[in-house]
């Protein structure tokens, strides 16, 4: 066992982790944020996606150690403490770009660094193109792209 | 019902109650789920397809860290813990039963394909399960493996059950072989084709997983699991496997991220948690990873078929057969049989007024996982082989595909079909027009000379396709063989302060129950959407249930609510009669109001709600206080959703990669309670149809390992894959229940295979092309079209 800490959703916190523990196991079962979900055992689903330092990473591929001292943001951080949506959040119910709910974490969490990369001013092949490490089996992604198109816009306001 | 202008009523988008929990990352998904003092399962599984198992020593793995027990077969069988099941019995042509074979949980003396589970190790931690897992010793007699499904029963094939002659689980058909024969030999033209259906693994994302509970005070268990329907789950794992008398079993459903039909079935996983948990009496959980999902969710589809088509010389069809060899895998899993037959053989009249048809299928055992219903069970493989015949034929006849599809419509109903189904409704002109409208096929030979410009083949597919769904009459599947009744319960308890419960048996995992059901229910009884909840998915909330599958919730589902809010209505009037001192006859309900006719005097909804409650204005001699109904609603038909999906799609000429350029759907479904659900319902369903027609294909090799075992090998459509869908609707209301609705879960992975593939044989000039149709494959196929051209 090893101690890391690093700082979730802007709290700090400390666990004691195997070293082979990923952070997808350490932000589900240490933590208790369950909002990461795991699709896959080999990085193509994106269900698990987080952002690392400001940057969309799988947690599901990174080791929790790895993450000593980084600034982690999880799906459950989006919102703010009061409770008011993300505008990605609210853009995905909006334009109903989900279904069963199990890549939507990912998805939006994907979302936001292809805002980040790309801008505000999203069309829909760039947003096919970018969303390339995210599954989801139920919409067809018809609406997805629609929400993250309306959602990058909401978040340039 | 009519349609309505109000904001949450019947046929308005209203976005849905279920989403917050979700885009804040508050689901409950079973493995989100813990309890006190759990523990992990890990199962060990067969490397091989087909072994002996020789010996299996466990006794290192126990010594392993933080392993709190290990169990093989042997002791299930001790344990007396029941085989698997397949609940739907079908007769062989010579009135035979089926034959099926035994399915334990975990195989003691023999593995029948890859994953097979043969021992589990329940331990601290999924890291300390998995190390004992690798310390389990099983001595394997590798046998030949049977992968092929069209050569299990070949002579001299290995066997793969003892007591299965020649693999072969049923020879079964459907319709008049004289008849066909006889229409056969007068028609002008005949179209043949041989088709494969290729597998698939349906990879909902979340994947599947059993917490397991023993309650050593009251002996009672209680299993969360990934389900489509936990209360047939409970009665299965009760009356059949016997692991606990069915009242002191509770399942509970929580979210569940997805199901396509592969999480209808009851697995061996949920079984072992159970069991396990009572012997080492602390919770048990296992989560699926992909890799074991790929090896055991029961897989979909896998048809190997000959199918001709008998026109006359206006291109009249006159008759079909069919000859089908259905993969069935392993085992039978719990409605495997079903598949292949009755969803399968019962739609092969299309939209067509066909005369006569005919169609035999062989179920057999192969060495692979078991194969089920997958999205559309058994009906997109009907519709693909109905779609393909159809349009090789134009071609062949050189009539144009949509004028030979509208000479042989249906256009009068009831409709009865030679194969059991009677047609209640529908119009297929109407949707066939509308969608070559919105497709605009009148400029499709410009577009296709534009593209040519480009270097591209420009090809257009139609699929009219029939789906039967709202399944189904129970005494109609009870006939066909079905084990269980496909009725369907609603419970509407009111409040007292006039907020409602709907308890329904059907099960929502992804498709919006919490908001569509809630529309309903403020729309009839006039109260605000947000004062309804609808509770699902736990067999100690909701009293039976048969789950969700087969675009059944809206026609069946929907109906049991409709008949318990009658209910209601009439229980209410009682009271409000009372409160109001009038007669009952005079009592009127409308818009959430009870008033008296030709008088001013009324009650709103709330107020009667508590004095059902209060019951201070009537004696319990004249009226039972309390306000809550139950219905069992067991539906008259089947319903039959239909339309008509276009595909245009352009063929690169030097890499074969297929883009599709446009996606027009057109579909009836009846009545629409949330046309934003609906939509989104198409719209996935397409793209699971384009996966399989282009990208998806589960493979094994002679050895009987599935080499496309992960994500990375198993293609599924990403965003950058399709296109945005153009969707359009048009209606004719099921007769069949009270809602008119007909159900759209299915019609997109239904229509989308052959419209794919019309698409694509009509841009590169061949007759046939095999699914997937990669871009490898489509590149060698036009290599072959286009050679004697390029000599």
């Amino acid at each position: 066992m090893a101690t890391v800490s690093m700082t979730v959703n802007g709290k700090a916190v400390t666990g004691d982790v195997e070293p082979r523990t990923l952070l997808v196991q350490f932000l589900r079962e240490n933590l208790r944020l369950t909002g990461t979900h795991v699709g896959c055992d080999t990085s193509q689903c994106g269900a698990c996606i987080i952002h690392l330092d400001g940057i969309a990473a799988k947690a599901c591929t990174t080791l929790a150690l790895q993450c000593e001292g980084a600034k982690i943001t999880t799906i459950e951080g989006l919102a703010e403490p009061g409770g008011k949506l993300h505008p990605m959040q609210e853009a995905f119910r909006e334009h109903h770009g989900l279904q069963c709910g199990y890549c939507t974490p990912g998805m939006i969490m994907s979302a936001l660094d292809i805002v980040r990369r790309n801008g505000n001013n999203l069309d829909e092949h760039t947003i096919r193109d970018q969303l390339d490490g995210n599954i989801c089996r139920c919409t067809g992604y018809h609406n997805i792209v629609k929400a993250i198109e309306a959602g990058a816009k909401a978040m340039a306001k | 019902m009519t349609a309505t202008t109000s904001a949450t009523g019947i046929g308005a988008p209203v976005r849905r109650k279920e989403d917050f929990r979700f885009i804040t990352g508050q689901g409950q998904y079973t493995d989100d789920v813990t309890r006190p003092g759990e523990t992990k399962a890990v199962f060990v599984r067969s490397p091989h397809a087909h072994a002996n198992i020789k010996s299996i020593d466990v006794s290192a793995a126990r010594k392993m860290p933080g392993v709190v027990d290990v169990l093989t077969g042997a002791q299930l069988a001790t344990d007396k813990i029941g085989n698997l099941i397949c609940g739907w019995m079908i007769h062989s042509k010579d009135g035979s039963p089926m034959k099926m074979s035994a399915h334990p949980a975990l195989a003691s003396t023999k593995v029948n394909c890859v994953g097979d589970a043969v021992a589990v190790v329940i331990a601290e931690t999924i890291a300390q399960g998995k190390d004992a897992a690798e310390k389990v010793v099983v001595d394997y007699e590798v046998l030949t493996a049977v992968v092929d499904p069209a050569k299990a029963q070949a002579k001299g094939a290995p066997q793969i059950h003892p007591d299965i002659v020649n693999n072969t689980i049923y020879q079964w058909h459907l319709g008049e072989k004289k008849d066909v024969d006889a229409a056969f030999a007068a028609a002008k033209h005949v179209t043949k084709l041989d088709i494969v259906n290729n597998r698939l693994v349906p990879n909902a994302m979340e994947p599947r997983a059993a917490l397991a509970d023993y309650d050593v005070g009251t002996e009672n268990l209680t299993l969360w699991n990934t389900s489509q329907n936990p209360h047939v789950a409970r009665l299965v794992i009760s009356a059949f496997i016997g692991m606990a008398p069915e009242h002191k079993l509770r399942v509970i459903a929580p979210d569940v991220g997805g199901g396509f039909g592969s999480k209808i079935f009851i697995y061996p996983e949920e079984v072992v948690c159970l069991w396990a948990s009572r012997k080492v009496k602390r919770p048990v959980k296992w989560t699926s990873d992909r890799s074991e999902a790929f090896l055991t969710d029961a897989h979909g589809r896998d048809h190997v078929t000959h199918a001709e088509l008998a026109l006359d010389a206006n291109g009249k069809i006159l008759a079909l057969r069919a000859k089908t060899i259905a993969n069935l895998g392993a085992y039978m899993s719990t409605f495997s049989s079903s598949v292949p037959t009755y969803l399968y053989a019962t739609l092969l009249s299309g939209q067509y007024n066909i005369p006569s048809i005919y169609c035999e299928v062989d179920a057999v055992y192969t060495n692979t996982a078991p194969v089920d219903a997958y999205r559309g069970a058994g009906r997109p493989e009907a519709t693909f082989v109905v779609e393909r015949l159809v349009e090789v034929a134009a071609r062949q006849m050189a009539i144009d595909p949509a004028d030979l599809r509208r000479r042989n419509f249906i256009t009068a109903f009831p409709h009865q079909t030679p194969v059991i189904m009677a047609y209640d409704a529908g119009d297929y002109n109407a949707s066939l027009k509308k969608a070559m409208d919105l497709a605009d096929v009148k400029g499709f030979a410009k577009r296709k000379r534009e593209a040519a410009r480009h270097g591209k083949l420009r090809g257009l597919g139609y699929s009219t396709y029939i789906e039967a769904c709202g399944i189904a009459p129970s005494q109609a599947v009870g006939s066909l063989g079905a084990g269980v009744g496909l009725w369907e319960s609603a419970e509407v308890r009111v409040n007292p302060t006039g907020s409602v419960e709907v308890l329904t048996g059907s099960h929502a995992h992804g498709q919006g129950h919490e908001t569509t059901f809630a529309q309903l229910v403020s729309e009839r009884l006039g109260i605000p959407f947000e004062n309804v909840s609808i509770v699902h998915g736990d067999t100690d909330k909701v009293q039976f249930g048969m789950g969700t599958y087969g675009s059944r919730s809206g026609a069946v589902g929907m109906s049991a609510i409709v008949k318990a809010l009658d209910k209601i209505e009439i229980k209410a009037k009682k009271v409000a009669a009372f409160m109001l001192e009038a007669a009952e006859g005079d009592i009127e309900f409308k818009d959430g109001k009870f008033t008296v006719a030709g008088t001013d005097k009324s009650a709103g909804f709330g107020d009667v709600a508590l004095n059902a409650y209060i019951a201070h204005k009537f004696t319990g001699a004249e009226l039972e206080p309390g306000l809550k109904e139950t219905s069992f609603y067991d539906p008259t038909n089947f319903t039959f959703p239909a339309g008509c999906h276009i595909c245009e799609l352009d063929v690169d000429i030097e890499t074969g990669k297929v883009d599709i350029v446009n996606w027009t759907a057109v579909d009836d479904f009846g009545t629409i309670i949330n046309p934003m659900i609906v939509e989104g319902q198409v719209h996935g369903g397409i793209a699971q149809g384009v996966g399989q027609a282009l990208m998806e294909g589960a493979y094994y090799d002679a050895a009987g390992q599935l080499v496309t075992g992960s994500m990375m090998d198993y293609t599924m459509p990403r965003a950058h894959d399709l296109p945005s869908f153009h969707v359009g609707l048009t209606m004719t209301k099921s007769p069949s229940n009270p809602l008119g609705m007909k159900g759209c879960g299915e019609a997109g992975a239904i229509a989308a295979p052959a419209a794919v593939i019309n698409a694509i044989t009509d841009a590169i000039g061949t007759e046939n092309i095999a699914m997937p149709a990669t871009a490898n494959a489509v590149w060698a196929a036009l290599q072959k079209s286009q050679a004697p051209k390029a000599a």
